[in-house]
């Protein structure tokens, strides 16, 4: 028992971050699993964050409804934002989102009730490690049992062929933006949890590198599976304490490490980190293909 | 008639894909579409099914105008395809693509699944049942397992059929399943047309192997130019100087 609670006090911020992390990395995996490439997750989160926050601070709102307020606008956003972006595909829905997350930004720093630059200083410090864990059982078990489901399945249709899939009877604009408007809103509740967490919240913490870290989390981890993400983000979250552990301490090289891992990973497990557990079944190539299905 | 096409234009840009398309396919009926590349077969076939709007014209299914729906509605009015170009799902499995295709006729609510509800369980080995039939249909229930992209050029084109037929349609598009195949994936697939078509269902089928489509389909409707050449029952079609001309020409004065 002492041993954990040292363990805590040492590395307590790290095991939030962490469940943070993967809340984001989930949020945008919502988005991923229909085949929508997005770089607007962090700035749902900013969204969500200061919506909480400015709740709680300003009008005395309840935590609770701070936080589903903070969801709730961001997947409202996300409805707004989503219905004209998704028309585009690919990179060109990448472009747009990222610039909707620099939007964002800006307008989080020229508004009075943000703070500006400065931040938002004072949010109470509400947030347990509990509430986050229990939020990520609970999220991520959700999105777990989105397989099989017909929301899962027609997901996983506009992913592989978007065409096909609308050929078959899927309304695939309203996948495509109940993909969007998920995300926004798991995206927004990760972020009033985290400015619960930290007392201060500035606008560049909601910035274009967050939404490029999302993604790489989403794809070291792999987004196969829903486990794929939170893989992810727990391990390239914790690295820097890792390395600290093994005696690297200087940031450059911690940045050059996270880079090696993505190139090492996009070169020999295109799938991510989870295709090492589905290995498996492939070294025979007659075998099942897909282990996940059979057993759903 | 189940379907109706009546005078269907498309243009792209200044080009007359399709000029005033008519033909009519009976319940039940295989009817076969070929002309010389170019003819606005494929392009039919989108309009049909949805994926592009006819400029002009007008499509009936069961006497309801259908033209102005977007593919899902088509869809969801039971009009299935497959595609030139073979369109599966390649991350999934053979039963996957099929069960994929069930979306029209399986609910699948999440509720029930979220809080593993024993309704959700009986439904998905339901599904999963129909959806073995569907590949012991085209002769791939043992490869039910096997990753779509394992799969043969032939055995693909089956599975394309499986997939659609998962939706039980009322009309299914077929755009040259045997394209590119030896005799015998062509034998295979023209057994499983004549056997679908032995149990009701209607098809409108694209194909250049003549012998294939003469040989499966009832009335046969010839695209020259984006227009109707002619529609006729195989034997018709196989005399009329017309059809003979546009696939062979008639030398030096056909400009």
């Amino acid at each position: 028992m002492d041993a954990l609670h040292q363990f805590f006090a040492i590395y307590g911020s790290l095991v939030n971050f962490i469940g943070i992390n993967s809340l984001l990395a989930l949020s945008l995996y919502l988005t991923l699993a229909a085949g929508q490439l997005s770089l607007g997750s962090a700035a749902f989160a900013g969204i969500g964050a200061y919506t909480a926050g400015i709740l709680t601070m300003q009008l005395g709102a309840p935590y609770l409804l701070s936080l589903a307020a903070g969801a709730l606008l961001a997947a409202l956003v996300g409805l707004v934002i989503g219905l004209p972006v998704l028309r585009l595909r690919g990179v060109f829905l990448a472009i747009a989102t990222l610039s909707f997350g620099e939007v964002v930004r800006i307008a989080v720093l020229n508004i009075n009730i943000t703070g500006g630059a400065e931040g938002l200083v004072g949010i109470p410090n509400v947030t347990t490690t509990w509430g986050i864990y229990l939020s990520l059982a609970v999220i991520g078990y959700s999105i777990a049992r989105l397989r099989g489901s017909r929301i899962g399945w027609c997901f996983e249709c506009i992913r592989e062929d978007e065409t096909a899939a609308a050929a078959m009877g899927i309304n695939t604009t309203y996948y495509k933006v109940l993909s969007f408007v998920l995300g926004a809103a798991v995206a927004g509740f990760a972020g009033g949890l985290y400015a619960h967490l930290t007392y201060i919240i500035t606008p560049g913490e909601f910035g274009f590198s967050i939404a490029v870290d999302l993604l790489i989390y989403n794809i070291v981890g792999g987004i196969r599976v829903w486990y794929g993400p939170v893989l992810g983000a727990v391990l390239l979250t914790s690295l820097p304490e890792i390395l600290r552990g093994i005696g690297v301490t200087a940031g450059p090289i911690r940045m050059a490490v996270n880079g090696l891992i993505l190139l090492l990973v996009i070169l020999f497990l295109p799938n991510g980190l989870v295709s090492i557990f589905e290995r498996r079944g492939r070294r025979n190539p007659k075998g099942p293909s897909d282990a996940a299905l059979e057993e759903a | 008639m189940l379907l109706q096409v009546k005078n269907v234009t498309r243009t792209f840009g200044g080009v007359k894909a399709l000029d005033g398309v008519s033909l009519s396919v009976a319940e039940g009926e295989v009817h076969g579409l070929i002309g010389p590349n170019g003819a606005g077969k494929t392009t039919l076939l989108n309009v049909l099914s949805g994926i592009i709007a006819p400029s002009a014209g007008e499509v009936y299914l069961d006497a309801a105008p259908v033209h102005a729906l977007p593919v899902h509605k088509l869809a969801a009015k039971g009009i299935a395809r497959t595609f030139q170009n073979i369109r599966l799902f390649p991350a999934l499995s053979c039963l996957g693509n099929v069960m994929a295709g069930q979306h029209l006729v399986a609910p699948r609510p999440y509720l029930p699944r979220l809080f593993h509800l024993p309704s959700a369980r009986r439904q998905e080995r339901e599904h999963r049942l129909e959806a073995m039939a569907c590949l012991a249909r085209v002769g791939l229930e043992a490869k039910a397992h096997f990753s779509a992209k394992a799969l043969s050029y032939g055995e693909r084109r089956r599975l394309e059929i499986a997939r659609a037929l998962a939706s039980r349609p009322r009309l299914l598009l077929l755009d040259e399943p045997v394209a590119g195949m030896r005799k015998q994936g062509v034998d295979r697939i023209g057994r499983l047309i004549e056997s679908l078509a032995g149990e009701g269902m209607t098809i409108l089928l694209i194909e250049h192997n003549m012998s294939f489509v003469m040989g499966l389909s009832a009335n046969i409707t010839v695209l020259n130019f984006g227009r109707t050449l002619l529609t006729g029952t195989p034997d018709q079609v196989r005399r009329h100087p017309d059809v003979i001309e546009a696939y062979l020409g008639t030398g030096g004065h056909h400009a």
